[in-house]
């Protein structure tokens, strides 16, 4: 019931948005090519299920595999930035300093040096999502204070039982907050390296729709791009619920959380 | 928090081996001295404050003594042996409680017999008997966030007890406590001292509480930290917080105030523009 207390207005909000939208586009006779009603959407949406489902998996495809790079080669290189100082020196201003730049605006050259193919789409996707992951590792494992790790070092602890024991849970719930941002970037990436370079995928499907002034379908796959960008958060959600003891989640949110981004 | 103290253990037993010996001891981050020669004496079994104003350096001698910071010059031994590398004989306590906040409370007292591979059943059972001897067996599996700031001091303090070694360092462990609290848990460490028998090496910058607990008080001067005065507390065990009201305990700490406030603020103002000038 306690949940239900938090979120009724939420969810009041959401479907007072919808109501007003589908009045609005009714009432100020809206064309569909500008901006279809809800109504019509699902109602479009159902109608081409085949063809949604038949783009859904290759777009989820490249999420998936772009998503794993990132992963891999951002937990990799957070690793080796918080354990060698060197490396640490080297690479973490550089790296700093190329988060500020779009790193979707390498997608046109991608394609010039990648194809078409699957390559191009998960170099981008694993490029945006990997800042995200390498910054909050660095950040994680560096969440352990110097008294703590000077009783570890009293107890006679070594460098394995140090980071099993005490570093590695300590940076679980910042690590998992770099996932999750990484989750909805990926999402990004995917729509745009789809725009750039391919024959199917939802990100395709969009501006196929849209150049065919088919407004309705074209939120149609927007839709499913959310619903795809949820899928992969909820699933990193999950996987933090598992590992993360619920107390530690709250205090990160309600401390350093926001400033994650 | 009741612990039975049989009246043999509570007689001045006279200290003699040495457990830590430090000789000209002095340590200086960067250009910046912070300890200038400290020589010092603490007994087995003995319980011996630190006494000194902030940033005089006398946490700085506590890590010294675990050896978890190198000195620049002199001795520090323990045990009879000099001090290379991170000391394991000894259990540390903070003025932050460091527990481990994924951890239940039983099990950031179990920690350091995990780290050690002596987790069986006799330091197990310790680790319930401490918890017990402290007030916490009620909350053995709750976790830190849901405990007071006292409690998760009482906490570490197990930890740092559970694995019987025969040193405990405390840098002002009760110093983020509420005045009452504090008092509180300053007797419940002199009963655990007075069961445990352990030596004590405690850090602090409360007078009251240095001569409440200590066998010895070493009074230490603002950086860079040097030995000012060796006070030996002679006041019957177990002392109780009226015990301040004594004549005896005002009368050292009228000694210990002496030391610790021989030049008022005005003149040390005036003395560093001189230097400053000078430079």
């Amino acid at each position: 019931m306690n949940w239900f207390n938090r979120t009724w207005p939420s969810i009041l909000f959401a479907v007072l948005l919808v109501v007003v939208w589908e009045a609005a586009a009714d009432y100020f006779h809206i064309p569909d090519i500008l901006l279809p009603a809800p109504s019509k959407v699902i109602a479009g949406m159902i109608g081409a299920t085949p063809l949604y489902l038949k783009h859904v998996w290759p777009t989820l495809n490249e999420i998936l595999l772009g998503y794993a790079i990132a992963l891999a080669l951002g937990t990799l290189c957070g690793l080796i930035i918080a354990f060698s100082r060197f490396m640490g020196n080297a690479i973490y201003p550089a790296l700093v300093a190329t988060q500020i730049m779009p790193k979707v605006a390498f997608a046109p050259l991608l394609v010039v040096w990648f194809g078409f193919g699957l390559m191009p789409k998960l170099i981008l996707i694993a490029l945006i999502a990997f800042f995200p992951i390498v910054i909050n590792t660095v950040v994680a494992l560096n969440m352990t204070s110097q008294e703590t790790i000077y009783l570890f070092r009293s107890m006679g602890a070594g460098p394995v039982q140090t980071f099993f024991k005490l570093r590695l849970p300590a940076a679980l719930p910042v690590f998992f907050g770099g996932l999750k941002i990484a989750a909805t970037f990926a999402v990004i990436g995917v729509v745009v390296a789809e725009f750039y370079s391919s024959d199917k995928g939802l990100g395709y499907l969009l501006l196929l729709e849209v150049s065919n002034g088919d407004t309705t379908r074209a939120f149609g796959s927007i839709i499913y791009l959310t619903l795809l960008g949820l899928l992969v958060f909820g699933v990193v959600v999950l996987i933090e619920r598992l590992m993360v003891p619920a107390h530690m989640l709250k205090r990160f949110d309600e401390t350093s959380g926001r400033t994650a981004g | 928090m009741t612990i039975e103290i049989s009246t043999e253990q509570v007689t001045h037993a006279h200290k003699s081996k040495p457990f830590i010996e430090a000789e000209g001891l002095r340590i200086a981050f960067g250009a910046t001295p912070a300890l200038d020669g400290i020589d010092l004496t603490i007994a087995e079994g003995e319980f011996f404050s630190i006494l000194g104003p902030s940033g005089c350096g006398k946490s700085t001698f506590l890590l010294l003594t675990a050896g978890l910071l190198h000195p620049t010059g002199g001795k520090i031994s323990v045990e009879g042996k000099p001090v290379r590398g991170a000391y394991t004989n000894a259990g540390i306590t903070f003025q932050n409680h460091n527990l481990l906040e994924w951890r239940t409370v039983l099990d950031n007292v179990l920690l350091p017999l995990e780290i050690r591979h002596i987790k069986n059943d006799r330091f197990v059972t310790r680790a319930h008997e401490l918890l017990a001897m402290t007030g916490l067996d009620e909350f053995e599996n709750h976790y830190p966030h849901q405990l007071s700031g006292g409690m998760r001091q009482r906490v570490a303090i197990c930890r740092a007890l559970v694995c019987d070694l025969p040193l405990l360092l405390m840098d002002e462990p009760f110093g983020a406590l509420d005045a009452l609290t504090r008092e509180e848990h300053q007797l419940l460490l002199q009963d655990i001292w007075l069961h445990e028998r352990k030596t004590v090496l405690f850090i602090t910058h409360d007078i009251r509480e240095a001569i409440l607990l200590s066998d010895r008080v070493a009074i230490m001067s603002p950086r860079p930290g040097r030995i000012l005065d060796l006070l030996t507390i002679d006041l019957p065990r177990p002392r109780s917080q009226d015990v301040s009201e004594s004549p005896e305990f005002i009368e050292y700490s009228r000694r210990i105030r002496s030391q610790l406030f021989a030049k008022p603020l005005s003149s040390k103002m005036a003395a560093s523009k001189m230097t400053g000038k000078t430079k």
